[in-house]
């Protein structure tokens, strides 16, 4: 399990970067999250998978899951989605004022 | 262009009645089992958008008179002051407890402070969601 | 149980919650925003007492002790840096008054000045790394809004970037602090430590660290300062001055706080590699300050070059280099204030920030002339400034430890600073005077006041070393000598 899921934090990773260093405004922001979802996993993956235990509800269960990693998993989505929703918002009145998506036209030049 | 969505309209009556209880199932649920403020949250402002969807922005805006940026300001303030309570009565910060209440009727209840704390997270998570989503599509 | 520490988190949370209700009444936003300051400030001073009589206080918050809550701690070294933060964030709040404009501050200005305080506060107080993160992003998200807010152009641009690269930041962030976790099966800076020293930092420890230096390098412009120059050009100057004094500094307490705690092991790896990657980024600033002709471009510039010079006063890891890495940390954090809020007058009285287009100012305004030259003195670390301390105890520690390399480098970039400060100066303040009264952009009227308390804060830090030595040293012991924090955060062991 531990191997398939390391696979797909890699694919989810690789693609990030891939949509990351894309031109268009709006691959960038999905990008961000992709790596977002390979971050979280990777966590997920790294305090140790279980099977067939949930997170520990009564003091007497003699097996259960960890529950810090997914609280703090609970932490990261939150503030993800509150990053990507500012950055949709940023990126949609970037759009109106400057007419443009393209990461090439928004290069800064100096003299302005 | 004037769009016949009746259907769409007919159907959200009744659908944002469902998850609007659904909603709250899960924010209740959320002490002991699958759930929470975020999520109940999350869903109540689906049901929102779904309204803002189906009519449009101004007719929900008269329905539902709330200024979402200042739902954001209670949910935080509520949840500030469920810690401070805390501090009040001289223990550390967000401390929270619970009790077991006997209920006519309902029998007994757990009722745990953590619930409040929730509740300014929902309001935060419905205040937040529609902001970003109302002022990206509002002026199209 | 001192719930007194995370007063200095609630109010100004509390404020900034209040001023949204406030929206339309700016003056009450301002009263409400600088007298929540003040309270911190306040606050924070009693503290700093406290630790200074008593040693480190923590707060274990809803009452669960470490490892398994999360801690609050108010060492000497955090104590201070809050302190600092209070006093500069009233200043520039006080230039913000003048220069900010009512659109902004109808716009949760002030509310997001309070959040990024909180964020920023928070950063420093925190002894889990997790929360570490939570607040990176209470400070970054406000920071976000405030860069962007009121939509020009320029700002939406430069807002794009820095968004960016601080969202892929953080997830880095958020994959070392999964390693970490996997590895040590903790997340509380102490707890971390005791068990790295039991297990040892082996090489596969060594890599997560550096990974997680990485992290905070970008976050604290170190090498990786790319984003940095543009950023803070985009702003009105009132953010830019809080972006420069606080931001930056955030990281580079995370880089203190790791690797004097729970990475010390190995410092021929991690902290040689810190020591060149400062001196890297000296180098880099300098060039960089000295080859630009554009007032924000030089200031942010210097930003970098202060970074540079803290890492790597930091990496020589002796009591006497720290100690001076911290007086020059909270000098900079004041010095960068006072010189982006001078700037800002200047570009606001000239309408440009091109040093070719402006000259003669001195003659209208010379307490401003004043002003910036003590403060491009200070920077510099002329004697009996408070630069000087900061950079005389990081260059005895270097030379004592056969750093010769930092020395020499540390000594030249001051100079290249130096020359780049002055260069604004001689500009901007020598010459034909081409400006009259009327022709100016605006008026000095009450910006004066942050600007005058800044300078007497950066004088009196030089004159009085003495007095604030004592705290310094304090600040540097618990850093020198991590096993005071971890007693204090966890008394009775694991």
């Amino acid at each position: 399990m531990e191997i398939l899921m390391s696979i797909l934090i890699g694919v989810l990773i690789t693609a990030g970067t891939y949509l990351v260093m894309s031109r268009s405004l709006l691959r960038i922001i999905l990008g961000t999250s992709v790596i977002g979802h390979g971050a979280l996993l990777l966590l997920l993956t790294t305090a140790g998978l279980k099977e067939g235990a949930p997170p520990i509800t009564n003091i007497e269960a003699l097996t259960y899951a960890d529950p810090l990693p997914q609280a703090l998993i609970l932490t990261a989505i939150v503030i993800n989605f509150a990053t990507t929703g500012f950055f949709l918002v940023l990126a949609y009145r970037a759009y109106k004022e400057l007419g443009t998506d393209d990461m090439d036209k928004l290069r800064g030049i100096d003299d302005e | 262009m004037k769009v016949n969505d009746v259907i769409l309209q007919t159907v959200t009556k009744i659908v944002v009645f469902i998850i609007f209880t659904f909603a709250f199932y899960l924010f209740f649920a959320g002490h002991h089992d699958t759930g929470g403020g975020f999520i109940g949250g999350l869903m109540a402002a689906s049901a929102l958008v779904l309204l803002y969807l189906s009519y449009d922005i101004d007719t929900i805006s008269k329905a539902i008179p709330i200024n979402y940026r200042t739902l954001i300001g209670v949910g935080v303030s509520v949840s500030t002051l469920t810690g401070i309570g805390s501090i009040l009565l001289g223990y550390p910060f967000l401390s929270h407890t619970f009790e077991y209440v006997d209920f006519p009727f309902f029998g007994e209840i757990e009722l745990a402070t953590s619930v409040l704390f929730e509740f300014g997270v929902l309001f935060t998570v419905v205040g937040g969601t529609l902001t970003i989503i109302l002022s990206i599509s509002e002026d199209v | 149980m001192n719930n007194i520490i995370i007063l200095l988190l609630l109010i100004p949370l509390l404020t900034g919650v209040l001023l949204i209700f406030l929206r339309n009444r700016i003056s009450a936003q301002r009263w409400l925003s600088i007298l929540s300051l003040l309270a911190v400030g306040v606050i924070a001073a009693i503290i700093i007492q406290r630790v200074l009589n008593e040693g480190t206080m923590t707060l274990d918050l809803g009452g669960w002790e470490p490892p398994y809550g999360i801690v609050l701690v108010a060492d000497m070294f955090a104590m201070l840096l809050v302190f600092t933060t209070v006093i500069v964030g009233i200043c520039c709040l006080l230039y913000g008054f003048r220069t900010i404009g009512e659109e902004r501050e109808k716009f949760y200005f002030y509310t997001f000045v309070q959040f990024l305080l909180v964020g920023v506060m928070g950063s420093f107080l925190t002894g889990d790394l997790f929360n570490l993160f939570v607040f990176f992003e209470v400070m970054l998200l406000s920071s976000y809004v405030l860069i962007a807010l009121g939509g020009k152009k320029v700002q939406l641009r430069e807002s794009i970037k820095y968004v960016l690269v601080n969202i892929v930041s953080s997830m880095l962030f958020l994959i070392a602090i999964a390693y970490l976790y996997g590895m040590l099966g903790t997340l509380n800076f102490a707890h971390m430590a005791i068990r790295v020293s039991e297990a040892g930092q082996d090489g596969l420890l060594t890599t997560v660290a550096i990974f997680l230096m990485l992290v905070f390098a970008i976050k604290a412009a170190l090498l990786m300062y790319f984003w940095l120059p543009g950023s803070y050009g985009a702003p009105p100057m009132a953010i830019a001055a809080l972006f420069a004094a606080l931001l930056t500094k955030v990281g580079i307490y995370s880089i203190f706080r790791l690797f004097s705690v729970v990475f010390p092991h190995q410092p021929e790896i991690t902290h040689q590699l810190l020591a060149w990657l400062g001196i890297l980024t000296m180098i880099i600033g300098a060039i960089g300050a000295v080859a630009h002709w554009s007032l924000r471009k030089i200031l942010a510039y210097n930003v970098v070059v202060a970074v540079g010079f803290m890492i790597a006063g930091f990496a020589v890891f002796t009591t006497t280099a720290i100690a001076g890495s911290v007086f020059y940390l909270i000098h900079d954090m004041f010095v960068k204030a006072l010189l982006f809020i001078l700037g800002g007058i200047m570009i606001g009285l000239t309408g440009t920030d091109k040093l070719r287009e402006m000259s003669g100012m001195i003659r209208n305004h010379a307490s401003l002339g004043w002003m910036f030259f003590i403060a491009a003195l200070a920077l510099a670390g002329v004697p009996p400034l408070s630069g000087f301390i900061g950079k005389l105890l990081v260059l005895q520690g270097a030379i004592g430890e056969g750093f010769y390399i930092i020395a020499a480098v540390g000594l030249i970039t001051s100079l290249m600073v130096l020359y780049s400060v002055v260069k604004i100066f001689i500009n901007g303040f020598w010459g034909e005077n081409q400006l009259t009264v009327e022709d100016e952009k605006m008026s000095t009227k009450g910006t004066l006041l942050p600007s005058a308390i800044l300078t007497v804060i950066v004088i009196g830090m030089g004159l009085g070393a003495e007095f604030v030595n004592v705290y310094i040293m304090e600040a540097a012991e618990v850093i020198n000598n991590p096993s005071l924090y971890i007693d204090a955060v966890m008394p009775n062991g694991e």
